[in-house]
């Protein structure tokens, strides 16, 4: 089963959570990152996400495989959605669980931050005034 | 050489397509890199982009070969 996925469909995180669970793991921690209305003082009606995909996967991959050997962790994995997202929509999901949760919540910050620095996905803002714009920050 | 360029987010928009077949005498990222952006008004310096080939990333010096696909990544927003 693959660690790091990208979905062109909803991302159910009770399905994405299931698989972190270990008799050794004494909790999980997850992270959702949703589309928020507003950026940089601008309106925002929707957006969309583009990825290259091979290269996403590979790297996404490697983010969780290192993951795995900085923290002392039981599971980790990731969802990220491609495709048009509405206001509210789950666009990123991550998941640790690990034997003690200092390791789960520094590995689940950690690959977040990752994800958003490497993994070649990108956002297209749609605006209350009509215009968009790809983020490349 | 032949090579098939992929184009992503604003390098899409402004070269006006996803994918491109260019014959050119680039030999490397970095020649190919300046032909394409002088070509499509790409304004990202060099140090700004990644470049990856046959969906790996590589360094602008990289040789490159016939029939290589090459993707110059812009700055990611994904999160």
């Amino acid at each position: 089963m693959n660690r790091f996925t990208l979905s062109d469909t909803p991302i159910d995180a009770d399905a994405e959570k299931r698989p972190l669970a270990h008799v050794a793991a004494g909790g999980c921690v997850t992270f959702e990152g949703w589309v928020r209305n507003h950026n940089e003082a601008r309106e925002v009606q929707r957006l969309d996400y583009q990825a290259y995909g091979a290269l996403a996967q590979a790297e996404g991959e490697a983010i969780l495989a290192e993951a795995c050997t900085r923290f002392e962790l039981r599971a980790a994995r990731c969802v990220h959605r491609v495709g048009s997202l509405a206001i509210g929509d789950m666009a990123v999901w991550v998941g640790t669980s690990a034997d003690h949760r200092g390791a789960a919540f520094d590995a689940c910050r950690w690959i977040i931050d990752e994800v958003k620095r490497r993994v070649p996905i990108w956002k297209n803002e749609h605006y209350a005034d009509g215009e968009s714009g790809w983020l490349h920050p | 050489m032949k090579y098939k360029l992929l184009y992503f987010a604003s390098l899409a928009y402004r070269a006006g397509r996803a994918e491109e077949l260019r014959d050119t005498k680039a030999r490397n990222p970095r020649e190919l890199y300046t032909e394409t952006a002088r070509d499509h008004g790409f304004t990202f310096a060099a140090d700004r982009i990644r470049v990856a080939v046959n969906g790996a990333l590589v360094g602008w010096d990289h040789a490159l070969a016939d029939g290589d696909e090459v993707v110059f990544l812009p700055p990611v927003s994904g999160g």
